[in-house]
């Protein structure tokens, strides 16, 4: 299939109705209406479900009804209205059903404002919902990614009946690049095996995340923690970038990832041997990749569009070994490669103390560079 | 090879399509191609813009904060974007709605009046379309032809009775550069 000049909103929605989606229910909001907008029309023309709810509480509680059919379902909205969905997505993890979920992520916290960022990534990748259970969390950076991972993730929910979460931000959302969908899937009947579609001639089944007896909850979060560590083990993915001989590593995901990109290449013509990690699964995480990273690497730099959320797992992940720091703008703020082209230059020629808090270091810079 | 493009006006001057059709072009010639607007709050009644990547290999950043060109629609834009642009990088201005010089002098300036020459073709929607003919008479980025093949390929159905005028507007851009530089 030729490629199309796709808006990465529009590119996710139409890759979903390829990949078999049934049924859509959703609540608008900038920066991922347009998600929205290109299923209200497509899904009635195939003659699938798309329902705008009265809210994303009610949204993420009627995806969990449809996901209970073995229907493959999916809701998507921006930061504030992910925050609503968080009490239903814990529901459906703990019923053990398959959900496709994208957070369009935006400026915050609170209303906060329609611009890229990437704050969402506790609430996330360590929250989701109270309760023990983890989300598996794909983080494109371009519209072809968001295309393919957003295939991918409706298979991922199926295979481990999780939620599986397309997590970009508002910039991504927006832009527009040449990008190749993937040819239309005919919805399959899946007869998994815990659907319930009308007990007719067969023995009931029922779902629920209600289990009264700890003793049985406590079997349920075994089970969870189970498929999480197949998950752990089968499903790590990211990019690499001049990671080859690179003393320096520079992390970020998604837009942030790519921004580093530009920062990496410039570092990279005027002789710094600096290399870019971008993780594209942020859950599961690749600490291993990055624990081993540390035996050849002498710094590493963290680029994120927040106050440095993921930072907490690659300094998880590092244990001290090497000096980790920190570059980050948030609120909607979006780095740009010259910031970070300056961070590296930093880090190749200033030593930094191991010890130092790499979060309380950038704090001081930036005060530095705005009063 | 990387050109990043800013395009800036008002709301309703077509500063977003004039960048797409770069993008549909760019892509076309088997480009890398990164299109991405302002999507915030300042869209409504003020100054619209988007930034056009076109590069050869993979690009990183979709954003940058010195662009190799900009065509500034209206005034606004060329004040918040004039001092941006790279060193010895491209501007483009539409003189006329914008009356005050260019200050900076390292800059390969086009002062051109897109509306007048616009409405002399008959139809002032042409001016963004002016305005990227001028573009790329002064920064080949991409041929003209490619330009036209991708209006001629993208331009929504009901709107390609304006193809011809399309193809006019971004000759008349060229040329005026053209007729500049001899000039």
């Amino acid at each position: 299939m030729a490629k199309e000049l796709l808006k990465g909103n529009e590119a996710i929605a139409e890759a979903a109705i390829r990949s078999g989606l049934e049924a859509y229910f959703g609540y608008p909001i900038t920066p991922q209406t347009e998600l929205l907008e290109w299923l209200s029309r497509r899904m009635p023309e195939l003659g699938r479900t798309f329902l705008q709810a009265e809210s994303e509480l009610a949204a993420i509680n009627m995806v969990y009804g449809a996901a209970c059919t073995g229907a493959r379902v999916m809701t998507s909205s921006s930061s504030p209205g992910i925050s609503l969905m968080m009490e239903g997505i814990s529901y459906i993890a703990g019923t053990e059903i398959p959900v496709v979920l994208v957070d369009v992520m935006r400026g915050g916290p609170g209303l906060g404002n329609i611009a890229p960022a990437q704050g969402d990534y506790n609430q996330i990748v360590h929250g989701g919902g109270h309760g023990d259970f983890h989300p598996i969390v794909l983080a494109p950076a371009s519209v072809q990614e968001s295309i393919d991972l957003t295939v991918e993730a409706f298979d991922l929910a199926d295979k481990y009946r999780a939620i599986v979460v397309v997590l970009i931000d508002g910039s991504i959302g927006q832009m527009m690049e040449p990008a190749e969908l993937p040819p239309m899937q005919p919805i399959q009947k899946r007869n998994q095996e815990w659907a319930v579609t009308g007990a007719k001639d067969r023995e009931r089944r029922i779902l629920s995340s209600i289990y009264i007896d700890p003793e049985d909850e406590e079997v349920i979060n075994f089970r969870l923690l189970e498929r999480w560590n197949e998950i752990e083990a089968n499903e790590l993915r990211y990019k690499e970038y001049f990671m080859e001989d690179a003393e320096l590593v520079v992390i970020g995901f998604g837009t942030a990832g790519r921004v580093a990109l530009s920062a990496v290449r410039a570092a990279r013509s005027e002789g710094i041997p600096v290399g870019l990690l971008r993780p594209i699964t942020v859950s599961p995480f690749p600490y291993a990749r990055i624990k081993e990273q540390t035996e050849l690497a002498c710094g590493m730099l963290v680029v994120e569009m927040n106050s440095g959320q993921m930072l907490q797992d690659v300094l998880a992940a590092v244990g001290g070994k090497i000096p980790v720091e920190f570059y980050g703008r948030m609120g909607g703020v979006v780095p740009l490669p010259d910031e970070i082209l300056a961070e590296i230059r930093r880090l190749c020629y200033e030593p930094v103390a191991p010890s130092a808090n790499p979060r309380i270091s950038w704090m001081n810079r930036m005060n530095i560079t705005k009063n | 090879m990387q050109t990043e493009i800013v395009i800036a006006g008002f709301g309703g001057q077509g500063v977003l399509f004039a960048g797409q059709v770069l993008a549909y072009a760019a892509m076309d010639n088997g480009k890398e191609v990164t299109w991405i607007p302002s999507y915030g709050p300042e869209m409504r009644g003020g100054t619209a813009n988007c930034t056009v990547i076109i590069a050869d290999e993979e690009i990183g950043s979709p954003m940058v904060r010195h662009p190799q060109a900009l065509i500034a629609m209206n005034l606004p834009s060329l004040d918040k974007y004039e001092s941006l642009i790279i060193e010895h990088g491209t501007l483009i201005v539409n003189t006329s709605l914008i009356e005050r010089p260019v200050q900076r002098d390292d800059l390969h300036s086009v002062l051109i009046p897109a509306n007048e020459i616009a409405e002399a073709l008959g139809d002032k929607r042409m001016t963004n379309i002016v305005m990227v003919g001028a573009l790329l008479a002064q920064e080949p980025v991409l041929p003209i032809e490619a330009i036209e093949a991708a209006l001629q390929d993208h331009l929504p159905e009901r709107h390609k009775k304006l193809l011809p005028l399309n193809y006019q507007a971004l000759r008349e851009g060229a040329e005026f550069v053209r007729k500049e530089r001899i000039g």
